[in-house]
Order: C-alpha cells, then structure tokens, then sequence
C-alpha cells in the first residue's frame, strides 16, 4: 500500500551539504585504503548502456569484470554486469563459471515513456533471458504530476513481473528537482517492492550527487527500523575517481553502518571507476603513478 | 599617509588556474642580505599528479592546433612579456641578479619565445623526410609531439632558463610540467601570470615551485609521463632519473649547461628532441 508521504522529513539542503563535508574530510590512507578499494571494486556494476554496444564489446566487458587486472594480488571481481535487455544473453554467457551477476535495465530505460504493457514485456523479456537483476526506471513524469499512486502501482508490477530477479529502482534524482522529492520516491520504491534503490539512469546530468545519496540512506534507515527490511542503494553515474568512491564508502558506513558495505546492499554502477580504482591500488604497490594506456579499456 | 605595500602571494600553476599546494608547505625566499622576500609553495607529488592529468587533458588538443595558431599563441607570449618588462627585470634583481643581467635576461626570454614562435610551422619541414624503399610505396617520415613532458628548469637564470626549455617543447605540441628554479623562482610564477592571459589553454603550460629532492624521483617514475627534461650537474639526479625513466621508457634529456643566454641555446634542434618521427609506408602503384 502507497506509504504516507505526508509526514516524511524534511530536508535542509545547507544541512544536508555540510554533513557531507565532514564525511569528505575523512583521510583514508595506507592499508585501510586498499581495503575500501578492494571493497569499491566488489561492488561495481560495470555498465555499458550505448546504443553503439554489441555482442563484442559486451563480451569484452564480461572478462574484464572477472579479470580486472590479474597482476595484482587478492582483487575481488566486479559484482555484475549492466547491459539492455537485448545483451542479457550474451553477459549470461560470457560470465558462465562466475558468480557475477547480469544486471538488466528494463521499462523504456532511460526516459521510462512507454505503456505499462510493454515495460511488464520487456522485464519479463530480461529476465527469461537469464537476468538476476532488473534496473528499472520510475515514471518521472506521472511522480512530479503528484500520481504517487500510478508510480507506486507501476513499480508493484515490474517487482511481481521480476520473479526471482531482483529488483532495483531508479529514481533518476536529477530529473526530480528537490532532495524531498527525492525522498518522496525513495519511499514510495521501497514500500512498492524495490530490492535496491538507484540514483540516476547517468544519461541525465546531474547524476549521482552525494546529497541525493544521503537522502536515499537515511530513507533506507527509516524503513529498516519500521519493517526490519534491509533495502540496498546503488549511486549510479559520474562517480569516476577512487578518490569519490571511498568517500561514498564513508557516507554508508556513517548512516547506515557496517551490515550495509558489501555487494548485496551497495553497489556503484559505473564504468570508468574500475581503472581509477585499479590504477590507484598498482600505484600503493609500485609507488609510482599510474596512467590509463597500461590498463585494459572498459 | 603612508601605504602599506600588496605582497603578492606566489602560488601554483596547474590547468589555467592558480591554487595552492595541497599540502599547504611553503618555503621562504630571501634576497643577498637574508631579509624575506615572498614565501613560495612547496608543491607535493599530488600537486605533480594534478598537473599531469592536466597536461594530459590539455596536450590533445593543443597538439591538435594548426601550427600557426600555435606560433601566434607564442608570439601573443612574448608581447604579454614585453608589455611586463620592468617587472621581470626588477624581480630579478630582487632575487639577486645585476641591473644588467636582468634587463638581458628579459629581453633574451622575449627574443627566444619569438624565434620559436617563428619555427612552429617549419621545423616540421626540416625534421620531415620522404624515403626511398625498394618497393612499391611512398615512404615517408614526419614528427609527432611526444606528449607530456615534465622538465626541470635550470637553476641559475629563473627565467630565461624555464622560457628557454618550455617554447621548443610546446611549439612541438606537447603539454608540460615545469619545475621552477628552486633558489629562483619567483619569475617562473610570475611568467605564469604571462601565459595565463596569452591564449596558451589551461594545462599546456603547468608550473610548479618546491624540492628537487622531493619532486624529481616521481618526475621520472609518472606512467603517464613520455619525456623528462633535466637541466642541471647533479649526476645523482641524472643516474636516478635515467634509472626510473626506464619503468615506461620515458625519452630523457639532460641540458647540463648553466647560461642558456648564448645564441646556440636556441635552435630547432631543442624542438626536435621532444618529437617521435613516425614513418608511414603507403601502398603505390608502379
């Protein structure tokens, strides 16, 4: 049932910046370093969402996620892969033998303008291909009309169209204007079904943010008290330094504690981290700085 | 009433901006009777770092440029300079050089920084070859920017030397990381502020002020660095750089003279020392 959304917190957003100041403040240095970016690269969903993809380049991806860069010691793999429906098949495939997940967006990704009809269609579509994850994206324009009830419905669905497939939810929070608003729809995915809350679509800009992040976590932590349920979040979009992911790490740690830092309940999705992240744990190793034409493309 | 005189804060150079070290260190500068001058940055090697992923965005496009752009963008250097003449000459004297030496040191960096605006479309004609192959193809040879450069300027002159190293480099195409004279460097911040309103995009052009000691093991060891300049007698620094060039095979080149104020010191030669030649063998028919 649609949650009441009437008496949700509000947030100050000079508030809101300057918490995430003083988690960005934090020196994370030496082992614990490397620690948080073996973690940050478990809990990648390594993206590639282009008109341009094809079976090759998404075969590519699918070894670099289970090789990231076999010269260095003890690296975790990435935790999935994220493609369009039309390459859950050929990630499925090329991952055999892995345990990293095929991660599938879904529902008329990114602008999610289509009928329910053919967004039910297409998830099941995904998941017959062999998806174990669903990213669908949340009908931003009925949300900001005030149809809280369509949206809600609409996510109810697609969970029940998931099956045994998990199901993340995008907010897409750039197109959604203010950090209430944001927690408006944070609430209303998570009571709908949603297994994961996402940030952004990474076609709109701004993409994830810090702010929308914090907002998302501490919905996160509202729901886990009320219902004892442990929803997970995945900032998705324009987090490309090791630098920005380890302070991501922090904002989790800080409001949502230790139960929540691996890859069942956070994931970052995006593309270039990977080799920022890889170039930062070889330069612990050498003492020397790396540069990206030493490293597989991604 | 009496004024009280603006000192100017002598910061860091790194993609068309002027921040601070990271680090916050400065170190001071005095002039021959020990009184201070002006405290400079002590840059880190994450200022280093920062500065190369800012050559590195920046040398693409410059390379890209049509060569008289570039030579314009050059000239537009020495007229900023010359319009600044008699602040450069009275810094140096500041730090320690004769009214003389000053004045020819300016008007030597001004005159250089023209002479390879002049050579930016054609040393390629003189370092270009077509070669003759005993089969059906149009060989032929042309130089290529070798890409990021990180230098240290010479010592002695901290202006002349940094203008006399930078123009062949960049006239070339490549981006660079300039380590300023460390006893003088004062002017290399002060010709920043110069190539900061001379056209020349943000990250071409990055200079640093700190330690040799502290900078140059990272200078040489950088992945993605393609060439280190070395002006200096140290050998300690030359075998260590030589040594730590090797991990990527950087290009190094070691300037061991002092006064670059001589006329052999410019030439096209310095330019075609940061240049790959690269040969193209074209199929032809008979």
């Amino acid at each position: 049932m649609l949650p009441d959304l009437n008496n949700l917190p509000v947030y100050d957003q000079t508030g809101v910046n300057e918490r995430i100041q003083r988690f960005c403040s934090r020196s994370i240095k030496t082992s614990s370093k490397t620690a948080g970016l073996k973690l940050a690269i478990s809990m990648i969903d390594l993206t590639t969402l282009e008109g341009k993809d094809t079976k090759g380049k998404v075969r590519q991806l699918c070894y670099k996620a289970m090789h990231p860069h076999d010269s260095i010691k003890d690296l975790p793999t990435v935790a999935a892969i994220c493609v369009y429906p039309s390459y859950v098949s050929t990630a499925k495939k090329a991952l055999q033998g892995s345990d990293i997940k095929v991660a599938s967006v879904s529902t008329a990704f990114p602008s999610g303008q289509s009928s329910l009809e053919a967004k039910l269609t297409e998830t099941k579509f995904a998941v017959e291909q062999g998806a174990d994850e669903i990213d669908m994206v949340i009908s931003r324009g009925q949300f900001l009309a005030g149809n809280y009830q369509y949206v809600f419905d609409e996510i109810a669905s697609v969970k029940e169209a998931c099956g045994q497939a998990h199901l993340k939810v995008i907010l897409e929070t750039g197109e959604l204007d203010t950090l209430d608003n944001v927690r408006k729809a944070s609430e209303i995915a998570m009571f709908a079904g949603a297994d994961f809350i996402k940030t952004s679509t990474g076609k709109i800009q701004p993409a994830a943010t810090m702010q929308v992040t914090y907002v998302m976590l501490d919905a996160i932590q509202d729901f886990y008290l009320r219902t004892g349920k442990m929803i997970g979040i995945k900032p998705a979009g324009g987090i490309s330094t090791a630098k920005i992911a380890l302070q991501y790490l922090v904002i989790l740690n800080e409001v949502l504690g230790e139960k929540w830092m691996n890859k069942n309940y956070f994931r970052f999705g995006a593309s270039s981290l990977v080799n920022d992240i890889l170039m930062q744990l070889v330069k612990t190793e050498t003492g020397m700085y790396q540069s990206p034409i030493y490293f597989s493309k991604d | 009433m009496n004024r009280l005189d603006i000192q100017k804060t002598y910061k860091l150079y790194i993609g068309g901006k002027f921040p601070r070290t990271e680090s916050g260190r400065y170190y001071p500068i005095n002039n021959r009777k020990g009184n201070l001058i002006a405290n400079v940055c002590l840059a880190t090697r994450k200022d280093f770092r920062n500065a190369v992923v800012a050559a590195r965005k920046a040398q693409s496009s410059w390379a890209k440029m049509s060569a008289l752009n570039k030579g314009q963008i050059l000239y537009r250097i020495a007229e900023m300079l010359e319009g600044r003449k008699e602040q450069f000459i009275a810094e140096l004297i500041v730090q320690g050089e004769t009214t003389k030496n000053a004045r020819a040191e300016v008007s030597t960096s001004i005159d250089r920084l023209v002479y390879y605006a002049g050579w930016s479309d054609k040393y390629q004609q003189i370092f270009s070859a077509v070669n003759p192959v005993a089969s059906p193809h149009f060989n032929f040879s042309n130089p290529e920017p070798v890409g990021v450069v990180s230098m240290i300027a010479p010592e002695k002159q901290g202006l002349l030397g940094l203008v006399s190293v930078m123009a062949p480099a960049i006239v070339g195409g490549n981006a660079t990381i300039i380590l300023a004279s460390e006893t003088k460097p004062l002017s290399a911040i002060s010709f920043a502020e110069v190539l900061n309103s001379s056209d020349v995009p943000g990250g071409v052009v990055n200079i640093l002020t700190g330690k040799k000691e502290e900078l140059i093991s990272h200078m040489a060891s950088h992945m993605d660095v393609n060439a280190i300049v070395y002006c200096g007698n140290d050998e300690k620094h030359i075998k260590m750089i030589s040594e730590l060039a090797s991990t990527n095979v950087k290009r190094t080149i070691f300037y061991r003279r002092n006064d670059w104020t001589h006329v052999e010191c410019e030439s096209p030669y310095f330019i075609e020392k940061l240049q790959e030649i690269k040969t193209t063998w074209h199929p032809v028919l008979v």
